[in-house]
């Protein structure tokens, strides 16, 4: 179709305007996808019934029964379907949150070190990344269960720490704090602490951009925290929180803090595993930034770590960002390989939903709409930084 | 190209008038109404009707062999032996099923599947029949669409523990840390029982067998749970099998079952009738060896059985010699229990529940009449 003859007063009939037909085929795309969409519900749907297997959610009210191993909220076993389910869910966010947090840092870490100047620090980023990028995740993540979590000695022989901290092939169980009836109390002097902390930070950052003397922020902002915590600490009745100690009774350490060995080596594997692939996104980064930026950071005498922190990295993080989000989202899907060490995240948990319901369309249709909301919030959350990192730059 | 695209679009267009209209009836465009509705109609006709009336049997007998789920980890009962070949007393069932559908019990496919996936392989029709260690309970024979034939093996949920921690009952298990399968009854007997009990203990859900016994080997848990055979047969392969002691209580009642899919009640009988078939046999006193000397008995209910007169294999589908199949190449019931789980097995099981009705035991067929 040619489009120079086209004019204003002589619009084409309907059917041969192309905004007219643009619309029309979306219309039929949009149609098309519905009807399909449709037929497979209503055939599920229709057999499914046929069978006597009537689809429905109303399962979720019903007592679940079972215990689970890790329980970040309250549950028992009296609880609802629901409820054991949104304990996988939060088991999930927990792995995934902590497992994103230290695989960022690590990768960070080992993308410079590939970078460096230092043949030996060079060389072992290279061989961790070749070695951990070319190997299957659940491969490493029976190695990190069996041949290292569990090879810790028994229970009962368990490796005592100071601390103490205890290792054995039960978990971790280490000293912690436990809270007392004031705590709450102490936790608002935390928390005006932490707001007028900000504002110190703020203040001191601010007087280091206007006169060029150091500011030192940090340090300021860390002491008028602490400041509030220790008067806190005083004013409470008694104190806030105790040192609650790990003690062997019967079968099991009770007290303190317990990392279960599924935990410990999950997190371990997908940290080690997603590590390896934000090392080689941060190193194209850091690549990606010209040289001559560089150049002149060192012109004007910035140290390294200067030079880094300051001129390589703001700019580096345009390249990074993307790829990061899809390494992130990586780690949360990974994280249902749980299910081959025992950790009960949310595959592992509705695994059990569904063998004692028998519901297996409702509960994959959980599984799928779990992990997708969950992929679309870490999404949503790092296109939201990007855009703020993109809007530094000029 | 634009002009092609329209052309592609239109087309789309008409089609779905077409779909939309299948049920009022459209006048216009009256000639491409009539092929696509054509269309439409027969395939409409093939699968609803068909579905209904096509029996799994008959789907079997076309294809010339036939799919059993199976269990490929549990020796005793469905693994590889050392020739790669799998055996075990569900194995020897579905070779029994194979030949009194084909004269050959070699005409099986084993599809090896974890205890989460057997149900859904059965739904989608994956496997004609599950013959896997399975339970037989209410919720499985109707919520989750399963049909079940008669019990092959009565097994009791059973506890393993290490010797030397010195536990002897339930209540010992206080604070425990217990290893346990997922997909499986035991995971939720488990559950019932502690509760019943008001014991606290910590569950290790693992997705396997193997993974679940042998992090209980390395001593991750306290205790391990599944069916009391299951546990005989597991505790075979660990390292130093003295060293761990299957408690002395049962937890519930585990009837282990052939499943076929709900509402295909001419397959269900076939599956019925070849397992009754292995307990005639052995309330008759005919085995594999002795089968063709009944060829001449003059008892009217063993020739019945045998097919030598009336016509029962013929009702169910199948010919009239099925049972003769069965025996002459699988055995009967005590020889397929003797061959997998009996004295001269590493197992040693004593028969128990699982002896016929005449010696004590819960075994019974239906007269074959």
């Amino acid at each position: 179709m040619t489009t120079a003859t086209v004019s204003e007063h002589a619009r084409p009939p309907f059917w041969r305007d192309e905004r007219v037909l643009a619309v029309i085929a979306q219309i039929i795309f949009l149609i098309v996808v519905i009807v399909v969409a449709a037929y497979m519900y209503s055939n599920m749907y229709h057999e499914l019934s046929r069978r006597g297997l009537k689809p429905g959610f109303d399962f979720l009210k019903l007592e679940a029964g079972f215990p689970i191993g890790e329980t970040p909220i309250p549950y028992t076993p009296g609880d609802t379907y629901a409820r054991a389910f949104l304990v996988g869910v939060v088991n999930t966010i927990k792995v995934s949150v902590i497992g994103i947090i230290l695989a960022t840092i690590l990768g960070i870490v080992i993308g410079v070190a590939r970078l460096s100047t230092n043949w030996l620090l060079r060389a072992i980023a290279t061989v961790y990344i070749e070695i951990i990028r070319n190997t299957p995740l659940l491969v490493q993540l029976f190695f990190w269960f069996t041949a290292v979590m569990l090879k810790f000695p028994r229970i009962k022989q368990a490796i005592r720490l100071p601390g103490p901290i205890y290792l054995s092939n039960r978990g971790i169980a280490m000293v912690w704090f436990k809270p007392t009836e004031s705590f709450s109390l102490w936790l608002i002097f935390l928390l005006a602490g932490l707001v007028v902390a900000t504002l110190v930070f703020r203040y001191r950052s601010h007087y280091q951009d206007r006169t060029g003397n150091p500011g030192y922020p940090w340090i300021f902002g860390s002491a008028t925290w602490l400041l509030f915590a220790l008067v806190g600490w005083f004013l409470v009745p008694g104190a806030p929180i105790t040192v609650d100690k790990p003690v062997l009774a019967g079968l099991n350490f009770k007290g303190g803090a317990r990392l279960t060995p599924e935990f410990s080596a999950l997190l371990v594997g997908l940290v080690v595993y997603t590590a390896a692939f934000i090392a080689e996104v941060v190193r194209a980064g850091i690549l990606a930034v010209d040289k001559g930026q560089r150049e002149a950071a060192k012109a004007l005498g910035l140290t390294d770590f200067q030079m880094m922190r300051y001129i390589v990295f703001p700019q580096a993080m345009r390249v990074i960002i993307p790829p990061l989000t899809s390494q992130y989202l990586n780690l949360t899907k990974n994280s249902s390989l749980a299910v081959a060490i025992g950790y009960p995240d949310l595959f592992n948990v509705a695994g059990t939903i569904f063998n004692q319901t028998g519901k297996s369309i409702e509960v994959i249709t959980l599984i799928m709409g779990s992990y997708l909301s969950m992929s679309l919030l870490t999404s949503l959350f790092m296109n939201w930084y990007n855009r703020r990192v993109r809007l530094v730059e000029r | 190209m634009h002009r092609k695209v329209f052309i592609l679009m239109l087309g789309l267009l008409v089609l779905l008038v077409v779909l939309g209209a299948c049920a009022s009836g459209s006048q216009e465009k009256q000639l491409v109404t009539m092929e696509v509705t054509k269309e439409v109609t027969v395939i409409v006709t093939k699968e609803v009707p068909a579905a209904a009336a096509k029996s799994k049997l008959d789907v079997v007998m076309e294809r010339g062999k036939l799919i059993c789920g199976v269990n490929a980890n549990l020796p005793g009962f469905g693994y590889l032996d050392q020739n790669g070949q799998y055996a075990g007393f569900d194995i020897d069932f579905c070779k029994a099923l194979a030949a009194a559908l084909f004269d050959d019990p070699s005409k099986v496919e084993y599809r090896p599947l974890t205890a989460k996936e057997r149900f859904t392989a059965v739904q989608t029709g994956e496997v004609d029949v599950l013959i896997r260690n399975t339970t037989w309970t209410l919720s499985r024979d109707t919520s989750v669409g399963m049909d079940f034939a008669p019990t092959t093996f009565y097994d009791g949920q059973g506890i393993m523990v290490r010797k030397a921690d010195n536990i002897k009952s339930l209540e010992d298990l206080q604070g425990a840390t217990i290893c346990v399968s997922t997909g499986t009854t035991t995971e939720l007997n488990l559950a019932d029982q502690m509760r019943a009990h008001g014991i606290d203990y910590t569950p290790v859900v693992f997705e396997t067998a193997d993974a679940t016994f042998g992090a209980y080997e390395e001593g991750r848990c306290d205790a391990v749970t599944t069916d009391k055979s299951g546990l005989v047969s597991r505790k075979s392969l660990l390292k130093n099998p003295e060293e761990h002691v299957i408690l002395d209580v049962t937890l519930s009642k585990e009837p282990l079952s052939p499943a076929v899919l709900q509402g295909d009640s001419k397959w269900l009988d076939v599956v019925k009738w070849v397992v009754f078939a292995t307990f005639q046999a052995e309330e008759f006193g005919i085995t594999s060896q002795n089968v063709d000397d009944f060829k001449n008995s003059d008892n009217p209910g063993i020739r019945r059985f045998l097919g030598l007169e009336g016509d029962l294999g013929k009702g169910l589908g199948l010919t009239n010699d099925f049972a003769y199949r069965v025996i002459k190449h699988v055995g009967n019931y005590a020889e397929i229990y003797d061959r997998n789980l009996g004295p001269n097995t590493p197992f040693n099981l004593p028969r128990g529940p699982n002896s016929l009705w005449t010696d004590g035991g819960l075994l019974y067929s239906p007269p074959f009449r």
